[in-house]
């Protein structure tokens, strides 16, 4: 049956309530297991070398002194990982970053790996694997990489994106560009022009729980893998690639994942350990340490960014470019291009330019974190645009505004934009009396707009209906923040059901169809679709159920609150019959009734948020405070309210460690100084005020609800707002993210000309 | 390495282990006692997400080594309902979604108890200070802090 996803205004029962989540009592008592809570028979317990060096080449690695020990049962190298990657580059990076293999490129890059009975054995061997290196010159910074004399990282990679394509390596391994209409005639255009360079620092995903997993390779050539991951359809294809095993052969069963943001998209450990299991002939247990999640799993992004902005004294922005630099660690992947596809997506503009770089560094390998490289590129543009508003006289909310994208509006990335919510959310701002609450000596008022692409997917959907009439509902998104609860709400939308008849299960990749990661914002979006598509299926196969039963057409039942109902007059007495009494007979009617789902889930809208914020900063320190903020953003449609509340909370949270302390520091040596909570510090609970938020619903027109992703714009603007808000604060632009108290020191002294 | 025996009282029942010199509480609670509640996010003291109450005081198990467990008192995670009836804060927290991927909330459910255990009618600047020792990247705290004044409030009997 074809599906029609397309937005049908209707009024919800069950969508927009805000009912208990079905994983909450596991998660509250302690039973909920994640990634480091499954034990298998006979595991073994695995613990991974890694380079001290930011750069250097493995002349010889000898691991026979620690194969000796008793209870190691397995050492492993790149040698028991052999390149099955047949050209594909991308898979080739994945391999050289899970097990260094002629070089290490970055402090923490693994180089060997251990499985004994015991952490004791495991952490004695660790000791005896001797490794000769070859130190290698080294760089960290991102705008040093692209230096003439910077040391080159891979002699292999020539800029791609430029023409003529060069004949010198270089540390730039693409270049990509994005716009349309002629920046040069509209700066000729402009009365004012803002031009300013910014940078921020490289910032980790910060999930509690560090990278874990359970690997089984069997003697028939099977393998189980208990994961936590955000995604573990895609991290058995990664591992049944680099391992040489077929897809069927490989069970991946996703844990509980304790926060992930994108940092659990990626494969570190999970080929290592299978690669062990193999070797050892026994199940093995791999463990991160919070050390290795800092220095070996994938940060965001270290920018450096320039902006120009020009606009008419009256306030419209005739020509805006960017120019961004985006660290990637040693593997090219599309991190400035995606900043610099995000930069200006806010805004309706005639003429705009934006090229990005992307530049290989001696740090980890570059992972996803929350709308990846969106917040850098908005930091940079929405400070640019404060200062435009401050130059012409005008309202920064004003300007905004009067240049907010619409529908209609040629995005500056490409696509023409349907429905969209950036205009409602300024306009909404305007109308917040956060915007025009009293602010106290030493504090200052910022507010900043985001966007994010949003991402479907494909997706598939099993949603059994039990013979006592209650629906299990087995999906293959992982559920990083409530899904469960917001799908389990959409099933029993669709059918007509209570929440507490409808158990959502994340099912393993054994049993389910193939599913894309739970990125993107997609979660809810792809796998609510799924969802009402099953579901629908369902009540196909239960109106033909109530057709056999009362013995006429199919065509005469209809489905309404739950029930099967007869259509016209002449069935009058025919009493309808409840999702219950169809399942209660359902082993007399044709058997076990289900619906099912296999999609690609296009059309993720687009989505974007305005915030607010007020900060004081002490003169004194340079210790910034924040002391309000709020959040509005358009959520298409709010499937369970409180858990699209807790993204956009969570995100400005996240956001606010990123402009105030959060920053990945290196020493000349190009060793992390800080992989640790204490040193590397994110926001604790007395650092941050309440935070207020405002849902809007402008539904997504390709979606049956309206739904638009929620989970990731919400770190879009902090970064923005929070310089801005300082930079009221202070009487001093910021450009340089953190802005923590030192930067914010020199930042004064510099003002007073000290 | 010879290892050590423990005497000690875990959710009020007399528990005894042999564990190696060097192994910590959270060590212990998980690998030798299949007490599986509390987490290691950080293992250096920095995260909360092992936080147990021992003699009353909330401690990161992972700075605490499993021998001095001798003759104490301890509360985890797995002791905090009575049978299937939720303490208030477990309650709350649900209630309020004060929890996303939950990996934190072991830890906070228990320093939020050994809060009110001592201060009933927490402000929410106490609150905030108490529980500045866990981390939790997801919330933003807000439904953290919500769901603690609630159940303080419930607790204290001055609503249903």
């Amino acid at each position: 049956m074809s599906f029609d996803a397309a937005f049908q205004n209707q009024n919800f029962k069950s969508v927009g309530t805000r009912p208990l989540r079905p994983d909450g009592v596991d998660k509250v008592t302690g039973r909920a297991r994640y990634g480091a809570d499954f034990n298998m028979p006979g595991q073994l317990v695995a613990r991974v070398l890694r380079s001290p060096h930011a750069h250097a080449r493995i002349v010889a690695i000898d691991t026979a002194r620690a194969a000796a020990v008793k209870g190691v049962k397995a050492v492993i190298t790149a040698a028991d990982l052999p390149d099955l990657s047949n050209g594909d580059k991308a898979l080739f990076n994945i391999l050289d970053n899970c097990m260094a293999r002629t070089k290490a490129m970055y402090d923490g890059h693994a180089v060997a790996a251990v499985a004994a009975i015991d952490e004791k054995a495991a952490k004695q061997a660790m000791k005896l694997i001797d490794v000769e290196y070859e130190v290698l010159p080294h760089v960290v910074d991102v705008d040093a990489a692209t230096e003439p004399d910077a040391p080159i990282l891979n002699d292999a990679v020539f800029t791609t994106g430029i023409d003529p394509a060069p004949t010198t390596a270089s540390n730039v391994a693409n270049r990509s560009e994005f716009g349309h209409g002629d920046v040069e005639a509209g700066f000729a255009d402009a009365d004012v022009i803002v031009e300013r360079s910014y940078r921020t620092e490289q910032t980790h995903q910060g999930y509690i729980e560090p990278h874990a997993c359970v690997a089984s390779c069997n003697p028939d050539g099977t393998a189980d893998l208990w994961v936590c991951t955000q995604g573990h359809f895609v991290f058995r294809q990664n591992c049944a690639d680099l391992l040489g095993l077929e897809v069927s052969k490989l069970r991946v069963t996703s844990s509980e994942i304790g926060g992930g943001f994108g940092g659990k998209t990626h494969v570190w450990a999970e080929p290592v350990a299978l690669a062990l299991s193999r070797k050892a002939g026994r199940p093995v247990k791999l463990v991160m340490s919070r050390d290795e999640v800092f220095r070996a799993s994938g940060p965001t992004s270290a920018t450096s960014i320039d902006v120009k902005i020009g606009a008419t004294k009256d306030g419209k922005i005739t020509a805006a470019t960017a120019t961004l630099r985006y660290s990637n660690g040693p593997y090219a992947d599309i991190w400035a291009e995606l900043g610099a596809m995000t930069s200006f997506a806010c805004y309706d503009l005639k003429n705009v330019k934006t090229v990005g770089f992307e530049v290989l560094v001696n740090r980890p390998k570059v992972a996803a974190y929350r709308a990846p490289s969106a917040p850098m590129a908005a930091f940079a543009v929405e400070s640019a645009i404060d200062e435009l508003a401050q130059k012409i006289g005008m309202d920064a909310l004003d300007l905004r505004i009067r240049n907010a994208a619409s529908e209609g509006t040629r995005s500056s990335y490409g696509p023409v934009y349907g429905p969209i919510g950036i205009g409602p959310t300024l306009e909404a701002a305007q109308a917040h009396p956060h915007m025009t609450a009293p602010l106290g000596t030493n504090q200052g008022r910022g507010m900043a707009c985001g966007f994010w692409f949003n991402f479907g997917g494909q997706t598939c959907t099993d949603l059994n209906v039990n013979a006592d009439g209650t629906v299990t509902l087995a999906v293959g998104t992982v559920d990083v923040g409530g899904s469960r609860a917001s799908l389990s709400l959409v099933a029993a939308e669709e059918l007509g059901i209570d929440y507490q008849d409808v158990k959502a299960v994340v099912a393993d990749t054994g049993t389910l169809g193939y599913n894309d990661m739970t990125d993107g914002s997609r979660g809810t979006f792809s796998s609510s679709m799924a969802t009402i598509s099953a579901a629908r299926n369902a009540i196909a196969v239960m109106r033909q159920r109530a057709a056999l039963t009362w013995d006429i057409p199919v065509e005469d039942v209809y489905w309404e609150d739950g029930h099967a109902k007869a259509a016209g007059a002449k069935y009058g007495n025919l009493a309808p019959l409840s999702v219950k009494e169809i399942a209660a007979e359902s082993g007399n009617t044709g058997g076990p009734i289900a619906g099912h789902s296999e999609l690609v889930a296009d059309g993720a809208g687009v989505s974007f948020a305005t915030h607010i914020c007020d900060v004081e900063v002490d003169p004194e320190t340079g210790a910034t405070s924040v002391i309000r903020y709020t959040v509005i953003q358009d959520a298409g449609k709010a499937v369970h309210p409180a858990y699209v509340e807790g993204q956009y909370q969570g995100g400005a949270a996240q956001g606010i460690g990123w402009a105030l302390n959060e920053e990945y520091i290196y020493g000349e040596d190009g060793r992390l100084q800080n992989p640790g909570f204490l040193d590397y510090r994110i926001p604790v609970c007395s650092d941050l005020p309440m935070i207020d938020t405002q849902i809007l619903e402008i539904p997504n027109p390709n979606h049956p609800y309206g739904v638009r992703g929620v989970g990731e714009t919400s770190i879009v603007p902090p970064l923005a707002a929070i310089a801005n808000a300082v930079s009221n604060a202070v009487g001093v632009r910021m450009s340089h993210i953190p802005m923590s108290p030192p930067r914010i020191l020199a930042a004064l002294s510099r003002q007073k000309g000290e | 390495m010879s290892s050590i025996a423990v005497s000690t009282t875990i959710n009020g029942d007399d528990v005894e282990f042999l564990c190696r010199a060097d192994e910590t509480l959270l060590d212990v609670l998980r690998n030798r006692l299949g007490l599986l509640g509390a987490k290691e996010g950080c293992g250096t003291g920095d995260c909360g997400a092992c936080s147990t109450i021992v003699d009353g005081r909330v401690v990161c198990s992972c700075l605490v080594l499993g021998a001095e467990a001798e003759g104490r008192t301890i509360e985890t995670i797995e002791g905090m309902a009575n049978g299937s009836e939720l303490h208030p804060l477990q309650a709350k927290f649900i209630e309020h979604a004060a929890l996303q991927c939950g990996i934190c909330t072991p830890g906070f459910l228990i320093a939020a108890k050994a809060l009110l255990d001592v201060n009933p009618e927490p402000t929410e600047e106490e609150i905030r200070y108490w529980l500045a020792g866990n981390l939790c990247r997801c919330t933003g705290y807000d439904k953290i802090v919500r769901a603690v004044q609630d159940a303080a409030l419930e607790m204290r009997g001055e609503r249903a």
